[in-house]
């Protein structure tokens, strides 16, 4: 059941940030259709240390897609082809024999290729860290069921949640933006009880931060089709909306909503 | 201190300063999602321009209609109105130019706005050596820059042509004699004008560019506004085609109509 | 004649018995040790606290919690991670759930049933102590993730949801969708980013330790590679943390990461830390065989669908049939016939090593023979269709996007995998390990699980031991270090290590052979899976012993590792933690060779009931075996610490 593919690929190499890179053209024979997208990379890596040449530097890790390390461009789209699927779920199955697959490392300022096709994307940490918490202190917290929160509600704080930081919303954006990944947090916290104390300082400094490293929204809605959590565009209005609302808003009078 | 050695990675991305905060409410304006929220509500106002300005422009068809005792054209008497409006609460065309200086505001903003977020979306963005695979965006989303820009240099030949005049020049066989613009002529001016073939196609041009603007944008400024409700989400869409279809059918029957003699 | 005798028992290892071990276990009825403890503990007066600074390597569950916590506390924290990001900690992979005594269903649920099962479910080879100050914790660890916006599931009212999982008698663990490691990680990301946003958290990505710095006995620093630059740096502290996670990887094949390596704790153990049990894993029943030689990890499905899936193979070895038109008669559901009374639900040792025992006598099914069929035709029968996509949709989603085959339509193929290691850093009561000052948490350390863990409960003790105890415990080797200064990094300790390091990075580079660091960790793996997996023996271990030596020796010599150690290099960061696995897989098999018994996940054929099933030995191995380093070419020196069962009578289990 199992057939194999042959295939003909062209991998962005460069070997530091500051110097220029360019595509190399490698074949592969003979990859089984069960491998994954980066099994595949496996085997083209174990051909070049056969031969005596420097393998091909790519970013994964857990391989079942929720760790969020891998991401490359493969022809042209975040993660490959298939929707909702991170590229280390992403199988050769998908492909056909003969096939050129273009692989590129994402691309934006704020993520500067390091080598090959890992790139630095430290800068969505530092959204996290300028307000992507609640400040509690070990500890601190109330018994869990003292807040009831509506299932809807918690659901919905959920699909914001399932973000895994890959970056491939900044990838497939036109303008390097990074709404998805920010608006995902923002909702994810801003929409539950626990978030509300700080939901307004949170926005400000979240998107502050971003806007530091990240270009503007022109809601063209690429980044919902690259996410592999298939995070929704709405909540970059709601992310919007909470902004906007947090310049206007005069906190001290917030219990007055 | 002796004992914390500092982590050497690479130089790491780069960072812009975060801007001195002005105050309120110029602070919204110095953000990307402020300024993008401001567009939105500048658009939201050139939508309202464009269409009272195209239901305006309709009463074209109504043709002439007994006015103080004299056969006048439908239109001109709307043009007055316009010039009338709110008196005497305001002096004559007071009003109109409130409503033209709140327009001009209207469109410095979304332009600078526009031009600002394009600088930061440049200074952001690598390209990529291969050629993306666009899922979601379309032609309109992908031209906002250009139609605005096409939307924008016709918007000054208009102001030219019909206006202050003086741009235009056109054999009117209605009247066997060359098209001249006249103050306060709006009928004439307007078929006029429009009965040069090559204006008309400029218009026609312009207007293409101005519902592939609204397509887009009329959508988008919900996105902007933080106007979201899954309820209703799919009916924005559906506004936004529906408003650029409107404009742009409204707005391209008259030169048609001109040219074909209808009017 | 004498000769040999000694070689066989220093291969055993068991001659070279040292000194048991003091676990510092408080006095007092269990329930109250903790309290106690804690009221004796030294403390460190709240404006000292920024005078001490703590290392904490490694920023999963355990590691994140730490360093928010500690931070939280006052104390000056640097962390690292060799990922990008915090974020990526293999906690995030974790699906189904995390445990808790809360006994919100009000089924009878309490710390001490909780601490009772945990210790039944480790084969009475955990410390009470431990067990029962986690049962005590855990309650205060779902208030803490919520009162942090983790978004567990709940139910209409607005309360948590909670279901029973794996085999548990109650309702005790909460879930956020299948996704409760990523949520409760990025939840402890969270709070700790929040410390580094403030400036008390120094956080250090792509940095992997490599060396554990001693200074007259007492941990004072460790050393790093930046897996950037390669540049080699020293960093000073009070204490350290290893928060560094299981070593699943030496299997080659496991539902670990890629990254997930031993070399932190091990570079600890060769500095003087007691390595605990090294032979205790988990083997995880229901995961995706590999599909081909290059396969590079394997992917666990959820337990739960034992509930409703039959397991079976075709009793003909050369069956060719599709799975569907098999005849019942021709089908061997070898759990059912064997365990009429538990069936498809015995625990997950059971049903990994009887699905080795079919799949070894050739009765495996799949393209390789090397997976049992899961089949739902029987539940989709009698539930429709739409009853089990709703129960396991996604886990038939993922399934199918892995294998290409349809489950819904096809028995699905499983396999069981390595999932979990219970053994790891021999810690004390207070999470310290041998060297003082050095701690270690999660699953790092040799654990409260014993000998096997069960389901939701590794969460639990990650954050147990970030949140809750080690920010207590960690000030009583604190507290009487104030007024001094950690050891500056010009220090000899720390340049001799530092050379270490770099003299190993450039051994490796210039052995200039003909194998990738790949290739031997495959190798590798397949004599670990084979002879130290699930079913021992004494001649499969000291043949271990032999070929994994001898496959090292070929490490040494034959190794290829190209490119530069300036850049990024992920082979130079393979090939020395390969290097350490070879000596962890050795120590394995000298463990389990000494650990004569069949307990908790592992099964030794020489010691068994008389109808094949597993039978613990308490008289002899009721001890926790601690080895401890002897230098490069000698054998380690097992110590033991006795384990006394005061509150939970020791039995056996038995599913039949």
């Amino acid at each position: 059941m199992s057939n194999t593919l042959n295939l003909t690929l062209q991998i962005w190499r460069q070997e530091a940030t500051d110097a220029p890179g360019s595509f190399q053209s490698y074949t592969v024979r003979d990859v089984p259709d069960d491998a994954s997208f980066l099994e595949m990379l496996d085997t083209l890596n174990e051909t070049l240390i056969d031969g005596g040449s420097v393998p091909i530097e790519f970013p994964h890790d857990c391989r079942e897609g929720i760790c969020g390390t891998c991401g490359v461009m493969v022809n042209g789209r975040a993660h490959g082809q298939e929707k909702g699927t991170a590229v280390c779920q992403l199988h050769m199955r998908k492909f056909n024999d003969g096939d050129t697959i273009i692989i590129e490392p994402w691309r934006a300022t704020a993520f500067p290729v390091l080598r090959d096709l890992v790139v630095d994307r430290s800068a969505l940490d530092d959204i996290v860290a300028a307000g992507g918490f609640v400040s509690v202190p070990t500890g601190n917290a109330p018994d869990a069921n003292e807040i009831p929160i509506p299932k809807d509600v918690a659901e919905s704080a959920m699909d914001a949640a399932s973000c895994i930081g890959c970056g491939a919303c900044v990838a497939a954006c036109p303008n390097s933006a990074a709404q998805l990944f920010t608006a995902a947090k923002l909702w994810h916290l801003n929409s539950l009880p626990q978030g509300q104390p700080e939901r307004y300082r949170r926005s400000e400094a979240m998107v502050d931060t971003m806007e530091q490293f990240f270009g503007s929204c022109t809601n063209h809605g690429e980044c919902y089709e690259a996410c592999p959590k298939e995070i929704s565009l709405d909540f970059i209005a709601y992310m919007n909306r909470d902004y906007v609302k947090s310049k206007l808003v005069n906190r001290k009078l917030a219990s007055q909503r | 201190m002796a004992t914390s050695t500092t982590t050497h990675k690479s130089a790491g991305p780069p960072r812009r300063a975060k801007p001195k905060q002005l105050p309120f409410p110029a602070s919204i304006y110095q953000t990307a999602v402020g300024k993008k929220w401001v567009m939105a509500l500048t658009g939201l106002m050139l939508l309202g321009f464009v269409l009272f300005h195209m239901l305006g422009n309709l009463k074209l068809y109504l043709g002439e209609v007994l006015h103080d005792g004299e056969m006048v054209q439908d239109i001109d008497i709307y043009g007055e109105f316009l010039r009338e409006m709110l008196t005497p609460l305001f002096p004559r065309t007071y009003f109109l130019w409130l409503l033209r200086f709140g327009l001009m505001g209207a469109f410095a903003l979304h332009i600078h706005s526009a031009y600002s977020l394009t600088v930061l979306n440049r200074q952001s963005n690598v390209r990529y050596q291969t050629k993306p695979d666009w899922l979601a965006s379309n032609f309109a989303s992908r031209t906002m820059r250009y139609s605005g820009i096409i939307v924008l240099l016709y918007l000054v030949f208009h102001l030219f042509d019909l206006t202050w005049g003086g741009v235009n020049w056109a054999w009117v066989p209605d009247s066997l004699s060359w098209y001249q613009w006249e103050r306060g002529e709006v009928y004439n001016n307007l078929t006029g004008s429009l009965s040069n073939p090559l204006v008309a196609l400029i218009y026609i041009v312009a207007n293409a560019a101005l519902a592939l603007h609204i397509f887009h944008g009329a959508w988008s400024m919900f996105q902007s506004l933080g106007i979201n409700n899954p309820r209703y989400n799919a009916a924005r869409r559906y506004f936004a085609g529906g408003f650029a279809i409107l404009i742009f059918v409204g707005n391209v029957s008259f030169p048609i109509a001109i040219l074909a003699d209808w009017v | 004649m004498q000769e040999t005798t000694e070689d066989a028992s220093a291969l055993r290892g068991s001659s070279l018995n040292g000194s048991s071990l003091n676990s510092q276990v408080p006095d007092g009825p269990m329930a109250d040790k903790w309290e106690n403890h804690k009221f004796n503990i030294k403390l460190v007066n709240p404006s000292n606290k920024r005078k001490f600074k703590v290392l904490i390597v490694g920023t999963g569950l355990a590691g994140a919690s730490a360093a928010a916590s500690l931070a939280e506390l006052g104390y000056e924290v640097e962390a690292f991670t060799f990922h990008d990001t915090p974020r990526r900690a293999h906690s995030i992979a974790a699906q189904g759930g995390i445990n808790a005594a809360k006994n919100y269903p009000n089924d009878g649920d309490s710390v001490h049933r909780l601490f009772y099962d945990t210790v039944k479910g480790g084969d009475f080879r955990s410390r009470e102590a431990n067990v029962h100050r986690l049962a005590q914790v855990s309650v205060d660890i779902i208030d803490q993730m919520t009162a942090q916006g983790v978004p567990f599931a709940r139910e209409y009212g607005g309360l948590l949801a909670n279901r029973s999982f794996g085999g548990a008698q109650v309702s005790r663990t909460f879930y956020a969708r299948g996704q409760t490691g990523q949520q409760l990680l990025l939840g402890a990301y969270q709070q700790m980013m929040r410390q580094v946003g403030l400036g008390k958290v120094k956080l250090h990505t792509r940095m992997e330790m490599l060396d554990l710095v001693t200074k007259d006995g007492e941990a004072c620093g460790i050393v790093c590679r930046n897996l950037v630059t390669g540049e080699v740096t020293s960093h000073s502290g009070h204490a350290v943390v290893l928060a560094t996670g299981g070593y699943g990887n030496v299997f080659y094949l496991s539902t670990n990461a890629m990254a997930c390596n031993v070399t932190a704790a091990w570079r600890a153990h060769r500095k003087g830390a007691f390595f605990a049990n090294p032979c205790y894993t988990q083997i995880h029943p229901t995961c995706i065989p590999a599909s081909d030689e290059f396969q590079s990890k394997l992917t666990l499905m959820s337990e739960s669908l034992r509930n409703d899936g039959r397991i079976w193979v075709p009793r003909n070895p050369d069956e060719t049939r599709a799975a569907a038109d098999i005849s019942e008669r021709d089908r061997y559901y070898y759990l059912e016939e064997k365990y009429p009374s538990f069936g498809n639900l015995v625990p997950r040792d059971v049903a990994s090593r009887n699905a080795k025992t079919v799949v070894d006598k050739g009765l495996g099914v799949g393209p390789l023979k090397n997976g049992v069929y899961l089949d739902f035709a029987d539940a989709i029968k009698r539930d429709g269709k739409a009853t089990i996509e709703a129960k396991y949709g996604n886990l038939f989603q993922m399934y199918e996007r892995i294998t290409g085959e349809d489950p819904y339509a096809r028995p699905m193929r499983i396999y069981p995998a390595t999932h979990y290691t219970m053994g790891g850093l021999w810690v004390d009561y207070n999470l310290m390990t041998t060297v003082p000052g050095l701690y270690a948490c999660g699953e790092a350390n040799f654990s409260d699980h014993g000998a096997n863990r069960l389901g939701a409960s590794a969460l639990m003790q990650g954050l147990a031991d970030g949140y809750f105890v080690l920010p207590y415990t960690i000030g009583d080797s604190l507290a009487p270090k104030l007024g001094t200064e950690p050891v500056p990094t010009s220090d000899p300790v720390f340049q001799s290590s530092e050379q270490g390091v770099r003299d190993r990075i450039s051994r490796l580079m210039s052995i200039g052979g003909t194998k990738s660091p790949d290739y031997f960790h495959r190798e590798l793996g397949k004599l670990v899976w084979n002879y130290i997996g699930m079913e021992r023996t004494e001649a499969g271990l000291e043949k271990a012993i032999t070929e994994i030596q001898a496959l090292n020796e070929e490490f040494w010599r034959d190794l290829r590792v190209l490119g530069d150690t300036d850049t990024i290099n992920s082979s130079i960061e393979n090939a020395g933690r390969v290097a350490d696995f070879f000596e962890l897989a050795e120590l394995m098999a000298r463990d389990a060779l000494d650990r004569a018994e069949s307990c908790g996940g592992h099964f030794r054929v020489e010691s068994q009931t008389e109808d094949g099933e597993a039978l613990r030995d308490d008289e002899d191995f009721s001890h926790v075996s601690a080895w401890e380093w002897q230098g490069e070419d000698t054998i380690q020196v097992k110590h033991a610490e006795e384990l006394a069962f005061e509150e939970v009578p020791l039995s056996q289990r038995s599913y039949k």
